[in-house]
């Protein structure tokens, strides 16, 4: 009797591709940019990045990689998330507290439609590069 | 829940000993104190290979690099970058000064590399068998014995064009092949994780990062040849790489990926670890096994080669720990697609452990073909203090050197053979034109003559006779007739030396005579030598305009050799100096004369 069979080995490595897939930033095409500033911080950014980590992987998403970034300089409307990906303009949304990150996944990344209430502005030209 | 960022920490052994254990730890109590251990993982991992600037960590997804970290880095580390995501400039790789690097993929270091051997070599930690799983890791094996048959494997080995990485370039298929055709039993696998050549670390790299995939291949290499024992051997010099092997071998064998029934395949297969005691003949495939039968580390004459009879004159398939690590890769991705990288008879990628005068010393996969040019210029980044270019001595002891004018000459087996080198394990020293070629081959020699392990005579009395030839020109006291000497022995121990030890050593003196037999000549005939390397041919003269006679040279002085009245120019007897250059050192008025 073998101590381990095919299958029990085909669904570990299932189980921890996912996990270790996050590390690998080749062949993604979908960035998500949370913006880490002390005004982020403070208004929830770190709940919201956690979530699109918990959402991205329960809809198992392969292509996004998700960073922490600087302010983004919209302090009003933090927390700011921006998104970039192929057939869709870049977007900055706003208010994006851990309740909406589930809309936004859905609607932006996978129906690659905008999420128009959690639009403000775009930043100026220069921050975002 | 998962983690939304990985700080990745390399714990190889250049790493390790600049303190990066501490690092590790640093990092996991800030992280704690921040209480972002739910989001954040601190992982210890293989060695990146860019060791000039280590102790490396990089943070993933982002991408960061930081090079030359500390310990007390570790609280800034937390609090900028996965706090705030803001990246702790100071600690980015800088090449331009004016532009900082955060990127891996923008430096210059990883832009021609590519990387197969080391593929999970600074990603995963190599102390977690799950992570190593989820890199598709034993997802060849399983391939192998449930849906290909030995032939097949060989088939796809074939294709790949897969030649041995310990230095002869041996096709690893036919290895293989003829042990699994010979009707004995039981049969052997063995990993040569013996790497003596100094200045060579890959294998120990290879293993520290990533030793499943040596288990891995050995255990294919088992269910293709018949085989069910195997053995690594491996210095005992790498305590670091050993421990990996252990905790590698015990998690395989608690998951059942080593031992019986190997995932109810019904194959069973065993690897035991034997150290072997620091002899560098024991990296020979014949002595390497006669010390793993535990007797005394002596070459046999082949044929018989250990394909057919080999441990305990039992067929025996013995191939490098970089061999091994491409196999795993070979069957998952195909030999078509493996035999598209390097060049026509040199397939695949070769690991360079480049050192010396450079300035990005490190470990370095590159694809077959590439040139030493890219190797030393582009990827090491050039020579160090703007220095200019002599030699590159690849192969270690068994190697020879190659001028300046041969760095366009892409890198494989049949090329470096033909230029006087050989690929070797791949160890790769620059040199600047402060070595001198006499001297680099004495050393080269004196270790040959070291490591001989004195069974036939043209090795042992070949190498000291070298040897002695070599000090007597760098003392000075050379003749034109030892030049002619110096080639023939070198000839002779090529052609009837017993082993590979024997036949190479000489490569080192052979070369230097063919592109720098000025410089051997400058030795002999002018008693000069161009690099200040021999010391014997050095003369310090006091240059009387110069010397004020301030006395700060006679102080010095070990020997009291300096004489000369306070105020008026100083005198060196030259009977008494010896050549210890410190009045060169510490004339303040440049009126020491060194040539």
């Amino acid at each position: 009797m073998p101590k381990l069979t095919l299958e029990e080995l085909r669904k570990l490595r299932e189980d921890t591709k996912k996990e270790i897939s996050k590390r690998d930033v080749s062949d993604k095409s979908i960035l998500v940019l949370v913006g880490m500033g002390t005004c982020g911080i403070a208004a929830g950014a770190r709940e919201t990045l956690q979530a699109f980590v918990e959402q991205i992987e329960k809809k198992g998403l392969t292509n996004v990689v998700i960073k922490p970034t600087g302010c983004m300089g919209f302090c009003y409307v933090e927390p700011t998330v921006e998104i970039i990906m192929p057939d869709m303009p870049d977007t900055l949304y706003g208010k994006v507290k851990a309740e909406v990150v589930e809309k936004i996944v859905d609607e932006h990344i996978i129906r690659k439609q905008l999420v128009s209430e959690f639009i403000f502005d775009k930043p100026a030209v220069d921050i975002v590069k | 829940m998962g983690y939304r960022t990985y700080v990745l920490v390399c714990a190889g052994t250049a790493c390790e000993a600049s303190k990066s254990q501490a690092i590790y730890e640093n990092l996991n109590k800030e992280v704690i104190a921040a209480g972002l251990e739910k989001e954040i993982q601190v992982v210890k991992t293989g060695c990146f290979g860019f060791c000039e600037k280590g102790p490396v960590v990089k943070v993933l997804p982002d991408e960061t690099f930081y090079v030359n970290v500390k310990p007390e880095d570790a609280t800034e580390i937390v609090k900028e970058h996965l706090v705030k995501g803001r990246n702790v400039t100071r600690l980015l790789y800088d090449k331009n000064q004016s532009k900082k690097n955060a990127k891996v993929e923008d430096i210059e270091f990883y832009q021609k590399q590519f990387r197969i051997v080391l593929r999970n070599c600074g990603l995963i930690n190599p102390e977690d068998i799950n992570e190593y799983i989820a890199r598709d890791g034993y997802k060849a094996l399983e391939k192998a014995l449930f849906e290909m048959k030995p032939d097949d494997i060989l088939e796809e080995l074939k294709i790949a064009g897969l030649r041995g990485r310990g230095g002869a370039g041996f096709p690893t298929w036919k290895k293989w092949q003829i042990t699994k055709e010979v009707n004995d039993s039981p049969k052997y696998v063995v990993c040569n994780a013996d790497e003596g050549d100094p200045g060579a670390y890959m294998n120990r790299s290879t293993i520290e990062g990533d030793p499943h995939s040596i288990l891995e291949a050995m255990t294919i290499c088992g269910y293709t040849v018949g085989a069910n024992k195997g053995y690594i051997y491996i210095r005992a010099e790498y305590p670091l790489a050993i421990k990996r092997l252990d905790i590698a071998i015990s998690q395989a064998k608690e998951l059942g990926l080593l031992g019986k029934d190997i995932l109810g395949s019904g194959f069973d297969f065993d690897i035991e670890v034997r150290y072997g005691a620091g002899a560098f003949v024991c990296g020979e495939e014949t002595a390497l096994l006669a010390s793993l039968e535990g007797n005394r580390g002596m070459p046999k004459p082949r044929p018989p080669f250990p394909s057919i009879k080999g441990l305990w004159n039992k067929p025996t398939v013995i191939n490098n720990v970089e061999t091994w690590a491409n196999i795993p890769v070979i069957l998952l991705k195909g030999g078509k697609w493996f035999s598209q990288i390097g060049t026509e008879t040199s397939k695949g990628t070769k690991v360079f452990a480049l050192t010396g005068k450079v300035n990005n010393s490190g470990l370095v996969e590159v694809p077959f073909g590439t040139t030493l040019r890219e190797i030393i210029f582009d990827i090491g980044g050039g020579i160090k203090g703007g220095k200019k270019f002599k030699a590159v001595q690849t192969g270690g002891p068994s190697g020879g050197v190659i001028p300046e004018e041969y760095l366009d000459t892409p890198v494989d087996y049949e090329n470096l053979t033909k230029l006087g080198s050989i690929m070797g394990s791949g160890g790769m020293i620059v040199m600047d034109e402060t070595d001198c070629m006499v001297d680099v081959s004495k050393f080269y020699i004196q270790f040959s003559v070291d490591e001989s392990c004195g069974k036939c005579s043209p090795c042992r009395v070949g190498g000291k006779q070298l040897l002695t030839i070599l000090q007597k020109i760098s003392e000075g006291k050379g003749e034109m007739d030892d030049l002619d000497r110096l080639k023939r022995i070198g000839f002779a121990m090529q052609k009837a030396s017993l082993c590979g030890l024997g036949q190479t050593a000489p490569n080192p003196v052979l070369s230097t005579l063919k592109y720098f037999e000025k410089e051997y000549l400058e030795h002999i005939e002018e008693k000069k030598c161009r690099s200040s390397r021999c010391v014997n041919l050095l003369r310090y003269e006091i240059i009387p305009e110069k010397c004020v006679g301030c006395g700060l040279c006679a102080m010095k002085c070990p020997v009291n050799c300096i004489s000369g009245e306070k105020r008026k120019p100083h005198y060196i007897d030259q009977e008494k100096c010896i050549k210890c250059g410190t009045c060169y050192e510490v004339c303040k008025f440049g009126a020491v004369l060194k040539e």
